[in-house]
C-alpha cells in the first residue's frame, strides 16, 4: 500500500455502537488517492453516541468530516449539522439515517449536509461516500492556503512598493518646505545640492514606475509578445549609444566585443529590457574611469551575453539574493545611487521566456560579470508560463 | 536647559533624510552627527559624547537598527534612544504592529514610525534629555 501523506479526522455521532464500531473499521482500512495533488489519505475516527457527548467533546477538538445519524436520543442530528454549518464551515457532514425519506434527505442538504446515506448501507457505500467528501475536503482546504498565499505575496509586494515609493516623495517633500520656509535659499551653500538630490529622487521614482511596468508586463504576459528576427548586435549598439552620455559623466569607457550581426528570433522590446538595466547597472555601479565590457558569443542555439563591469563588485550575501523583487544591495558604495530593484528579477522573468538564464560572477571591489543566455529559436510558437 | 548644545547622533540609510532632519534638528538648537549605518555610527558613538541617538531600524541589513541599538544600551546605557520605523524593503514587514513583548526586547526608550512630525520628534529628544 502506498505511503498515507495525510489523516483526516472523523467523527462519528451515532446512538448505536455497532454502527459506529462497523463504521470505524470500514475507514480504517481506507483510504483515498486525490489524484490533482497525488497525495494518499488516510483516517483517523472517533465515536460518540449523544448530542451530549457531541457537544463535550467538540469544546477542544475539530473535525475535518462528520457521520452523523440523523436521530440522536437527546436531539436532533439536523441542530448539530446547523452548528457545524455556522461553527466550523470547512467540516464535511454526511448524515446517516434509518428514516431516509426523500424530505428528509432535501432538508439535510439545505441544512449543508454534503452527502446522505440511508440505513442500512454497505461498507463499501460508506467507503465511497468519505471518500468523495475526502476528496472534496482536501482540495478546498488546499485551494483555501492557495488562495491565502497569494494574498500575501501581493499584500507585501504593494507595502514594499510602496514605502519605495514613499521614500522619494517624503524626501521631495523635505527639500520643498525647507525651500519653502526658506530654511534654503539660492544663496545658501546646499541650495544647488537640494535641487540636485529633489531631481535625482523624482528620476529614481520615474526608473521605479517604469521598471514596475516592464515588470507587470512581463508576468501578467497578457500583451501579445511580437516574436520576429532581430539583430541582437544592433539593438546591442542602440542601446549603448542611449546609455553613452552617462557613462562619459563618470569617464566610463564601453567596449563592445561581438561579430557584426546575430540574429535570433525575439520580442524586441524584451530584449531591450534585459540589455539597457544590464548596460545601466553596469554604468552605474561602476567606478570613475571604468570599463563596460560587453561580449556576445553565438553558440549553436543559444547566445550567450556577458556584461562586465570594473566596479564595486558584490559580495557572496548579496549575489544570492540579488535577483529577487525589490532587491537593493545597500551598502556605503550603493547609498547614493537610486535603483528599483526590480531589474534584475525582472530580466530573471524575461530570460525564462527564451529558456535562459542570468548569473553573476563577482569579487567585492573588483568588478561584476552578468552572463546572460537566451535560446535563439524557440521550438514552440506557445508562450510558455513564467512561473513566479 | 544647559547652555551647551547637546550632541545627537542621527542613522538612516536615506542620505536625503539625514541631511533634512540634521538641519531640522540644528535649528532647534542640537548639535547633529549623521551616519548611513552602523560602521561609522559606531565610529562617531566611540569618539564623541553622543546625548541620544535616533536609529532607523532598516540598515544595511534589516536588523541593523535593532542591533546598533541594542549596542548602543550596552556600551552607554544612559543614553537614550529614539528608534524611528517604516517598512522593510526587503521582508515588507509592517512594524506599525510591533506588539508590546516586541518593545520589551528592542532596546529603545521610543519607537516613532515614519514619517514623524518634526514637533513630535523635537518634543520627544527634550523629555528624554529632561530625564537624564
Amino acid at each position: 500500500m502506498n505511503k498515507v501523506n495525510d489523516i483526516l479526522n472523523v467523527l462519528i455521532i451515532d446512538d448505536e455502537e455497532g454502527m459506529c464500531m462497523g463504521a470505524s473499521r470500514a475507514l480504517s482500512s481506507t483510504t483515498v488517492f486525490i489524484d490533482d495533488l497525488k497525495i494518499m489519505v488516510g483516517f483517523s475516527s472517533k465515536a460518540v453516541h449523544s448530542y451530549a457527548e457531541y457537544k463535550k467533546d467538540i469544546m477542544d477538538k475539530k473535525y475535518d468530516l462528520i457521520l452523523l445519524d440523523y436521530k440522536l436520543p437527546d436531539g436532533s442530528g439536523l441542530d448539530i449539522l446547523q452548528e457545524v454549518n455556522e461553527h466550523s464551515k470547512e467540516t464535511l457532514v454526511i448524515m446517516m439515517t434509518a428514516y431516509a425519506t426523500f424530505e428528509t434527505a432535501v432538508q439535510a442538504t439545505k441544512l449543508g449536509a454534503y452527502d446522505f446515506l440511508a440505513k442500512p448501507f454497505t461498507p463499501e457505500e460508506l467507503r465511497n461516500s468519505v471518500r468523495k467528501a475526502a476528496t472534496r475536503f482536501v482540495l478546498a482546504k488546499r485551494a483555501k492556503s492557495f488562495e491565502e498565499e497569494k494574498r500575501k505575496i501581493r499584500f507585501e509586494f504593494i507595502s514594499v512598493l510602496s514605502h519605495e515609493l514613499k521614500s522619494p516623495i517624503n524626501a521631495i517633500d523635505g527639500y520643498l518646505k525647507l525651500l519653502k520656509e526658506g530654511s534654503i535659499t539660492a544663496e545658501s551653500e546646499n541650495y544647488q545640492m537640494v535641487i540636485e538630490r529633489s531631481l535625482i529622487r523624482l528620476e529614481g521614482m520615474r526608473k521605479l514606475i517604469f521598471d514596475l511596468l516592464d515588470m507587470t508586463r512581463i508576468e501578467s504576459g497578457q500583451k501579445t509578445r511580437h516574436i520576429k528576427s532581430i539583430n541582437l548586435i544592433a539593438i546591442l549598439n542602440m542601446l549603448i549609444e542611449q546609455n553613452r552620455y552617462e557613462a562619459q559623466q563618470n569617464g566610463i569607457t564601453i567596449n563592445l566585443f561581438s561579430k557584426e550581426e546575430l540574429s535570433m528570433d525575439a520580442d524586441q522590446s524584451e530584449i531591450e529590457i534585459i540589455l539597457n538595466n544590464l548596460i545601466n547597472n553596469a554604468i552605474k555601479y561602476n567606478k570613475p574611469s571604468g570599463t563596460v565590457d560587453i561580449t556576445v558569443i553565438d553558440k549553436q542555439n543559444q547566445v550567450e551575453i556577458q556584461v562586465k563591469d570594473s566596479g564595486i563588485g558584490l559580495s557572496r550575501d548579496e549575489q544570492d539574493k540579488l535577483f529577487n523583487d525589490f532587491v537593493r544591495i545597500k551598502n556605503p558604495e550603493t547609498i547614493h545611487i537610486q535603483g528599483s530593484g526590480l531589474g534584475l528579477s525582472t530580466i530573471k522573468k524575461i530570460t525564462a521566456l527564451y529558456e535562459g538564464s542570468i548569473n553573476v560572477t563577482s569579487q567585492k571591489g573588483i568588478g561584476s560579470t552578468f552572463q546572460v543566455t537566451l535560446k535563439k529559436y524557440l521550438n514552440d510558437t506557445i508562450c510558455p508560463k513564467i512561473v513566479t | 536647559m544647559s547652555k551647551i548644545k547637546k550632541n545627537i547622533l542621527l542613522v538612516d540609510d536615506d542620505v536625503d533624510y539625514l541631511f533634512q532632519k540634521k538641519l531640522e534638528l540644528e535649528k532647534e538648537g542640537f548639535q547633529v552627527f549623521t551616519a548611513h549605518s552602523i560602521k561609522p555610527a559606531r565610529k562617531i558613538l566611540e569618539e564623541m559624547s553622543i546625548d541620544l541617538a535616533i536609529v532607523d531600524l532598516m540598515m544595511q541589513e534589516k536588523d541593523d537598527g535593532f542591533v546598533l541599538s541594542y549596542q548602543i544600551k550596552s556600551n552607554w546605557p544612559k543614553t537614550p534612544v529614539i528608534m524611528v520605523t517604516g517598512v522593510t524593503a526587503q521582508t515588507g514587514l509592517e512594524f506599525d504592529t510591533i506588539t508590546e513583548n516586541e518593545k520589551k526586547w528592542i532596546k529603545a526608550d521610543t519607537i516613532f514610525t515614519k514619517p514623524v512630525r518634526s514637533e513630535q520628534l523635537v518634543r520627544e529628544i527634550r523629555r528624554l534629555l529632561a530625564h537624564e
